[in-house]
């Protein structure tokens, strides 16, 4: 085998290392980490594949935990999938007469039915549907030019972030604990993570001080600190903002020149009736100009939360406020790349911000279907919070929000050193041994983010109703086992 | 310390400068204007001298009239709404192999529901289906779990692109003409796009003595050259290569330590008896070196072939030679966006694993298919002809794929009026046939070509029926413009 000699001799020297050995790939890459389907899930499935009973509580996904699909919108999108049933005589003894209905209105959305690109930026039709739906909402009127479709709200996300961060010297505050999209694309895409811790002792509350701080130890550093991320109904955290701390965000944002990325994917999931969902978008109109016409805003939302939880159709948008029109160019062309967002999905978002109406024949089922799945979700928030502050050593705030409990699991000392002996960090030891002993699959709160030498983990709160008891049950047993376990017995008093 | 307040964080020169580099003429400056005239048509019929505007810049076939395979969609509609596969008024409606169909494939999806999030790879059971359907194709085996679903082959390149790309030192080698996907994302990535030039002159030939050449070249400006983009059958070339010519390919790679991405999206779009498609993969092992020869990504996508499915997102790469650490980094990759769309992975599956000489829905799948593509092969020969017979036109036959790339020659005064207008000829050329004739094609710059040679890109998708007044009209047009601008 002839190599090729090249003249070059920096060429030469790098020719012996082929494009994909491990040391070759992008850094970026490896840096980033996403624990959501990290180590614990893995080892979930490994003892699945053995055949030990999981309840898998690692990620929001509430259809595969035996929530079921509301029946308006798969009726919609079955007719739109399916159009020649739409001419067959008898399409009505399996279908309502208002989903036959929607189904017709969606297709004329489109060109060519769901098997054509659309318009990159989703179907104008549609568009225009969510923006009626953000202008009902919020009392202002929307702009469907400035709303894009995204195969999921972390599609969006990815290209928000991508387009802000310039390299290592940008910085995006994130806040501690936080989804891991955030710090996993941010790795991605060559930026700086600025943390802000929440505060747990006031339910997970957002500290302007926090904030301020952050940024003045990131601008110290070199950094430049671009925008700031919300996540409203947080996660794992579940707290909901108030108009009071929305506006010292806005506020915040305005002085020191950051856009605001809103994530507020769970806004249809709140669980209690002090701080109800009211978006970044409509406080920020409330507050009036100059703020108002010129504090740049993103908000995200999507179809696979709230009480439709259709996580596999990958449907997702977000609005942009303020930004101006030379960059929404440059985000429209790099949405252009990937041609359009998929058309299922985004007939899934219609039947979500035009659900059925009262006196629609299908307006009742909806209703029912609907409020079943939200009342049943707010039992259970309070349903796990409880249990797990029934638990030795465990502390947990009421789940306000969102689909997630993160209670703080206080680990004995010679429990911390156990982990140390097993080379894993404390919550990812607590974890997978809740795992060996229940089949219970959670993530560790170091894939989230927490104040040092403190530890969670993060559950869902989706797991049926009826087996929530025993679920607890079985977590109280392993835990309080556990504590009595590695209890020293001059309690934690070293920590 | 606060900032400036006078530059607010997204103006458009504080964006990401590789955002701001990275072009896609396919939905580019042509597509909005056509979109403004038909704006102003809709408004005020009759103020332009076309009815309609033609949308023949993008491989989109249902947006042109195609229809959509019924087996498959009937399978998407059951999977969609499961709730109907009891009742038995559902057996008049769709055909008893359709249900039996979707029975599988709701088993073998945790929760039986497609609103649930997958396996970050896709969903087991149906990976395994399409990993027998490339084994029947092929006759060498598939791994699913090198099997990564994705939503359409596009994202699946630019992870790829993610991964190879360090810096603006690292080259990713791409032909030219070439789909600008690939330019895009590696603008976007911060890479080097290294051509290699296809040759015209013999249909399009990928030669390996060009390719050394190129690689040596962008070596001596220090760059390291990481993968070699294959586009077979080509776009917008349409040239289908041949087994001898792919062999000597992975040789190529083999000796220079490249990873070979074989987008094979067009694989089912061959359009003359004397050529078939051979994917890289059975090259490989064929070639006696199994499938851990090279590292190979071979992409495949339910938006072309004989089904057109653009709008449901579906496709997958098979991703082999890879090490276990890498495909580690790769999986990360795709367990940020969670998972492809479920009912895209259903018709990716579909795809692979039609129905079968047997099966009730077999002669009714087989005659939709054989009727599309039957047709596709009659239409990229009407076009081809008529095009060849402009003056100062060629135009390479169509071998596969979806489109047809033809060369004008433009007079120089033709040249200097784009110029003028501080626009590439061909886009110039371009610009005039939309607003003479509704057609909106897409200008050979867009792709790329030979420094002083001017193309562009046409699908082969208007109905059938359409296409002769598709030819008078650009004749019509092409001779209006030869004689206006003739030296």
């Amino acid at each position: 085998m002839t190599t090729m000699i090249s003249k070059s001799s920096k060429c030469s020297r790098i020719m012996s290392r082929k494009a994909l050995d491990y040391d070759q790939i992008n850094e970026n890459v490896k840096k980033a980490q996403y624990a959501v389907r990290g180590e614990l899930y893995l080892r979930a499935s490994e003892l699945q594949k053995e055949g030990k009973k999981i309840i898998f509580t690692n990620v929001g996904n509430p259809h595969a935990l035996g929530q079921k699909p509301l029946t308006f919108p798969r009726q919609v999108v079955a007719l739109c999938q399916a159009p020649f049933l739409l001419d067959d005589p008898n399409v009505g003894l399996i279908f309502p007469a208002d989903a036959i209905a929607k189904a017709k209105q969606y297709l004329s959305y489109t060109s060519g039915g769901l098997g054509a690109y659309s318009d990159s930026r989703g179907l104008p039709g549609i568009r225009k549907e969510v923006a009626e739906f953000i202008g009902r909402r919020d009392g202002y009127p929307s702009d469907p030019e400035l709303i894009y479709l995204t195969d999921g709200a972390s599609k969006g996300v990815m290209q928000i972030l991508q387009t802000v961060i310039r390299g290592n010297g940008d910085g995006i505050l994130v806040p501690v604990p936080q989804y891991p999209l955030y710090s996993a694309a941010i790795s991605l895409f060559g930026g700086s993570l600025v943390p802000y811790y929440l505060e747990e002792t006031a339910n997970w509350g957002l500290d302007i001080n926090n904030l301020r701080q952050s940024v003045a130890e990131a601008r110290f550093k070199g950094i430049t600190v671009r925008a700031m991320v919300i996540i409203n109904p947080g996660n794992p955290t579940g707290q909901c903002l108030s108009i009071d701390n929305l506006k010292e965000i806005l506020r915040f944002c305005y002085q020191e020149n950051l856009v605001l990325l809103g994530d507020e994917v769970y806004q249809q999931n709140v669980y209690q009736d002090e701080r109800p969902f009211i978006s970044s978008r409509k406080v920020l109109l409330d507050m009036g100009p100059p703020i108002s016409k010129e504090l740049q805003l993103v908000s995200f939302h999507t179809v696979s939360k709230g009480f439709l939880g259709e996580c596999g159709q990958r449907g997702g948008y977000f609005e942009m406020t303020n930004i101006p029109p030379e960059s929404v160019d440059e985000i429209y062309k790099v949405a252009s790349i990937s041609l359009s967002p998929n058309v299922p999905g985004q007939i899934f978002m219609g039947c979500m911000v035009s659900p059925p109406q009262p006196g629609d024949i299908s307006y009742e089922q909806f209703l029912r279907e609907s409020k079943g799945i939200l009342e049943s979700l707010r039992k259970r928030a309070h349903m796990m919070t409880d249990g797990f502050n029934s638990c030795k050593n465990v502390v947990c705030n009421f789940t306000e929000g969102a689909m997630y409990s993160f209670p703080q699991i206080k680990l004995p000392p010679k429990a911390m050193e156990a982990a140390k002996q097993a080379g894993k960090v404390p919550d990812v030891y607590y974890c997978l041994k809740l795992l060996e002993a229940t089949g219970i699959s959670t993530v560790p709160g170091s894939g989230f983010g927490q104040k040092e030498g403190v530890f969670h983990l993060r559950t869902t709160i989706l797991p049926a109703e009826e087996d929530m008891p025993a679920i607890m049950d079985s977590f109280k047993k392993f835990n309080d086992a556990f504590m009595d376990q590695y209890e020293d017995q001059r309690g934690y008093s070293r920590m | 310390m606060g900032s400036d307040r006078s530059i607010p964080s997204l103006t458009a020169d504080s964006l990401n400068p590789k955002v701001l580099k990275c072009e896609y003429a396919v939905r580019g400056e042509i597509v909005s204007l056509a979109q403004k005239l038909q704006q102003q048509l809709q408004a005020n019929p009759g103020s332009y001298p076309f009815k309609e505007i033609l949308y023949c810049n993008i491989g989109n076939p249902h947006s042109l009239g195609q229809q959509p395979i019924t087996f498959f969609r009937e399978v998407l509609a059951l999977c969609d709404h499961p709730t109907i596969l009891d009742k038995s008024k559902t057996q008049g409606l769709f055909s008893s192999d359709s249900i039996e169909r979707a029975r599988q494939i709701l088993d073998q999806i945790p929760g039986r529901s497609t609103g649930a999030y997958s396996h970050s790879k896709g969903i087991k059971g149906l990976r395994d289906t399409i990993a027998a359907g490339i084994e029947a194709r092929d006759g060498f085996p598939a791994d699913p779990n090198d099997i990564f679903l994705t939503d359409g082959a596009s994202p699946a390149i630019q992870m790829m692109m993610q991964l190879l790309i360090r810096s603006e030192n690292d080259g990713i080698f791409c032909p030219v003409p070439q789909y600008p996907l690939y330019s895009a994302s590696i603008a976007l990535y911060g890479g080097t796009l290294v051509p290699y030039y296809l040759d015209e002159a013999t249909g399009w030939g990928l030669e390996i003595r060009e390719l050394e050449k190129q690689l040596e070249t962008a070596r001596q400006k220090g760059i390291n050259v990481r993968a070699l983009v294959v586009i077979n059958p080509g776009n917008p070339t349409g040239q289908v290569l041949a087994e001898e010519n792919q062999r000597d390919i992975v040789e190529f790679c083999k000796k220079e330590g490249l990873v070979l991405l074989a987008d094979e999206v067009y694989q089912e779009n061959i359009h003359v008896p004397e050529k078939q498609f051979h994917s890289f993969k059975k090259v490989c092992c064929s070639m006696g070196y199994g499938d851990k020869a090279i590292p190979l990504v071979s992409l495949q996508s339910v938006s072309k072939g004989y089904h057109g499915e653009c709008g449901k997102r579906g496709g997958y790469m098979e991703v082999t030679g890879f090490s276990p650490e890498v495909m580690e980094q790769v999986y990360k990759l795709a367990t940020l966006n969670a998972c492809s769309n479920i009912s895209g992975q259903i018709l990716a599956t579909l795809v692979m694993s039609p129905p079968k000489v047997g099966d009730e829905s077999y002669e009714s799948y087989l005659a939709e298919k054989d009727g599309i593509l039957q047709s596709m092969a009659r239409r990229a020969k009407m076009l081809e002809d008529g095009l060849n017979n402009l003056e100062g036109v060629t135009c390479n036959k169509a071998e596969g794929a979806m489109y047809l790339f033809p060369q004008i020659r433009l007079p120089n005064k033709a040249i200097k009026e784009a110029e003028s207008r501080k626009k590439e000829p061909d886009a110039y050329y371009a610009t005039r046939l939309l607003y003479a004739t509704g057609i909106v094609v897409v200008p050979g710059s867009g792709f790329g070509q030979f420094p002083g040679t001017w193309h562009f890109r046409c699908t082969i998708l208007p109905q059938e029926e359409k296409i002769p007044a598709i030819v008078s009209r650009l004749t019509e047009f092409h001779q209006k413009f030869m004689d206006e601008f003739r030296d």
